[in-house]
């Protein structure tokens, strides 16, 4: 698949602070692209250098294999983390106002449909709950027909039932063919809807790929967990303490289970799972995604 | 050109929208001028004070110098007849004497001017021609009026570009709007027509309910007081943007605002004259264009001074407004970085 924006070395500091610092990276068209990482490591800046927000202090950022253009704006669309919009506009008139501003905008009536604003249609827009004025900020950026969209922690602040909604409308979304670039701290979201998931930390790309191959890449088999024991440690697999209780990492949890045993080792509340982004960006990055720096 | 245009139209449209429907704003915006101009009117249409003020155009000579000595009586030395002539229109002074041509001013409608004549009769017998002038008396509130429309230009045109655009720019509203492909000349040309018609609009209320309710005069031509309210918006919300070109904090802004708005209201001549204020700074003054504005719209209300006459003032205004707007759009930038 042909990239639709390809990232090359792009750097971007602020006054004491590298926020981006040698990203390289290629989105194909029609995929779902996903930046994870801890607060702070850059996420919000990178997506903004792509929409155009920010200007890199070095770097390129090509768009169907080149520059982008002055129709780049009207070709992409933008959903940002922390928006106030114009006071006294109705959910309507703000519709309104922004269709005008695209050359081809969608109707209003398939995208109230799209992201159900229909109930809240003539509410003044700031009298919206968190999840309403997502959908709304969702439909701003649907409004210009984009062949890119970008969201940035679309779901932070939403409750699970309207981030499962949310989920759903994107997908939906992807089924058009469009290209979805998001960032995220929730590793749910991210298995959920991307594609490719790209883990940045202090401006750095650490690893890149589809979720399936990365889970692959950095771990093998299952992650046991049991009640913390002296005698785990002769049995040669990587450990994490945790609290009174450790996290194994083994490859075969049948080989594992007659060695516990001819130990001694006491199995009461132990847990077998297999590993998700959540563990793999603890083991990449060293420390836990949300309770990141 | 038609897109950029619908732009525009589609980001003015929604800001008039913005105002209209803050009703608290709007009731402001409408009602405390009006107050004002109401309030003086009445504090200061009292009755007349009891002296009797006379003009003198030039030096006195010997032979009236018994009018020095009658009590009551008041003389005003004038250097230009034309600007005792206006006076006496406007029931300011009661009599104007031109002792070099031997000639005299009333003006019938007013009460004083009999007594100021008797008077004149009573201590010079010199031989002396009687002309008459017309005019209305002018109150405290007619010479407000234009003021306090003034004094509304100003903080409208200020804040309402000034303040509103920072706010936008703080909140996000402004990032929004730029990932849009609206452009940075298409959302300034949209926030400045808006507040011009809103400015022009309020004001043109304004004046009509004092016109027909308070009875305040206009002698010169109406579309040319329209024009200088159009002017007066225009240079205060031109000024407003170039403020708000790259500011980021809402505080600092207003603070600014202030800084600016203050200075400019007390010297540009809202509440009172500044005959009496050192000539350099009725010289600074007269360089503020809202003092052009208020002065040209007395003028046209008051003086029934036409377009001739109030064309340098507001060249100088619209070239204020030029340079306000150039500059603004120059520095402008959507974000702090």
């Amino acid at each position: 698949m042909a990239a639709i924006i390809e990232v090359i070395d792009l750097v971007k500091h602020f006054p004491g602070v590298k926020a981006v610092d040698g990203l390289s990276f290629a989105i194909p068209a029609g995929s779902c692209f996903g930046l994870l990482g801890p607060n702070g490591a850059g996420k919000t800046t990178t997506i903004e250098l792509l929409e155009g927000i920010l200007t890199p202090d070095s770097g390129q950022i090509l768009f169907h294999g080149a520059p982008r253009g002055s129709d780049y704006r009207s070709r992409i669309g933008i959903q940002f983390q922390h928006t106030a919009l114009q006071d006294f506009l109705t959910v309507r008139d703000t519709l309104r106002l922004f269709a005008s501003l695209y050359p081809a905008p969608l109707p209003q009536a398939q995208l109230i449909e799209l992201c159900a604003l229909g109930e809240f249609i003539d509410r003044d827009s700031r009298k919206l709950s968190g999840g309403q004025r997502q959908r709304l900020l969702l439909a701003l950026a649907l409004l210009g027909d984009p062949e890119l969209l970008f969201l940035d922690e679309p779901t932070t602040g939403l409750d699970p039932q309207a981030r499962h909604h949310f989920w759903q409308r994107i997908k939906a979304i992807k089924a058009q063919g469009k290209t979805v670039v998001l960032t995220t701290h929730y590793m749910d979201e991210a298995q959920q809807l991307c594609d490719q998931i790209a883990i940045v930390d202090h401006g750095h790309l650490l690893s890149l790929d589809t979720p399936v191959a990365l889970l692959a890449q950095h771990f093998d088999g299952v992650l046991v967990r049991l009640a913390a024991h002296p005698a785990l440690a002769s049995l040669g697999y990587p450990l994490r303490p945790l609290g009174e209780q450790v996290e194994l990492s083994c490859p075969d949890v049948a080989a594992l289970l007659p060695a516990l045993l001819a130990l001694g080792v006491p199995l009461t509340g132990m847990q077998v799972r297999s590993p998700n982004l959540e563990d793999l960006f603890l083991h990449l990055t060293g420390h836990s995604l949300r309770s990141g720096a | 050109m038609t897109g950029s245009l619908k732009r525009i139209g589609a980001l003015f449209y929604a800001r008039n929208l913005e105002f209209v429907r803050d009703r608290a704003a709007l009731v402001w915006n409408l009602a405390f001028p009006l107050l004002l101009v109401l309030g003086f009117t009445l504090i200061f249409s009292g009755p007349p004070k009891p002296l009797v003020q006379m003009g003198v155009v030039g030096e006195l000579p010997a032979v009236y110098a018994p009018l020095r000595a009658v009590p009551l009586l008041k003389i005003i030395p004038y250097d230009e007849e034309e600007k005792g002539r206006l006076k006496v229109r406007h029931h300011q002074l009661d009599l104007l004497l031109s002792p070099g041509t031997g000639r005299y001013w009333i003006n019938p409608d007013a009460p004083q001017g009999a007594m100021a004549e008797y008077l004149l009769r009573q201590a010079v017998l010199v031989q002396l021609v009687r002309e008459t002038l017309s005019g209305r008396a002018i109150r405290y509130g007619d010479w407000l009026l234009p003021g306090v429309i003034g004094m509304n230009l100003m903080f409208s045109g200020l804040f309402g570009v000034g303040f509103v655009i920072v706010r936008y720019r703080k909140n996000g509203v402004l990032k929004r709007l730029r990932a849009t492909p609206l452009s940075a000349a298409e959302f300034l040309c949209a926030q400045l027509l808006s507040r011009i018609l809103i400015t022009l609009v309020v004001s043109l209320l304004v004046f009509l309910v004092a016109y027909f309710l308070l009875g305040v005069p206009l002698l010169g031509s109406g579309w040319l007081l329209l024009l200088i309210a159009l002017l007066g918006g225009a240079s205060m919300a031109s000024l407003g943007l170039l403020v708000a070109a790259r500011i980021q904090n809402e505080e600092l802004a207003s603070g600014l605002l202030n800084v600016i708005s203050m200075p400019m209201m007390f010297l540009s001549g809202v509440w009172f004259s500044l005959e009496g204020a050192p000539a350099w700074l009725q010289q600074l003054a007269a360089w503020l264009p809202l003092s052009q504005i208020i002065a040209a719209a007395r003028a046209v209300m008051l003086e029934g001074a036409g377009w001739a006459e109030v064309a340098a003032p507001l060249g100088w205004v619209l070239l204020f407004t030029l340079c306000c707007i150039t500059l603004g759009s120059a520095l402008f930038k959507w974000s702090h970085r």
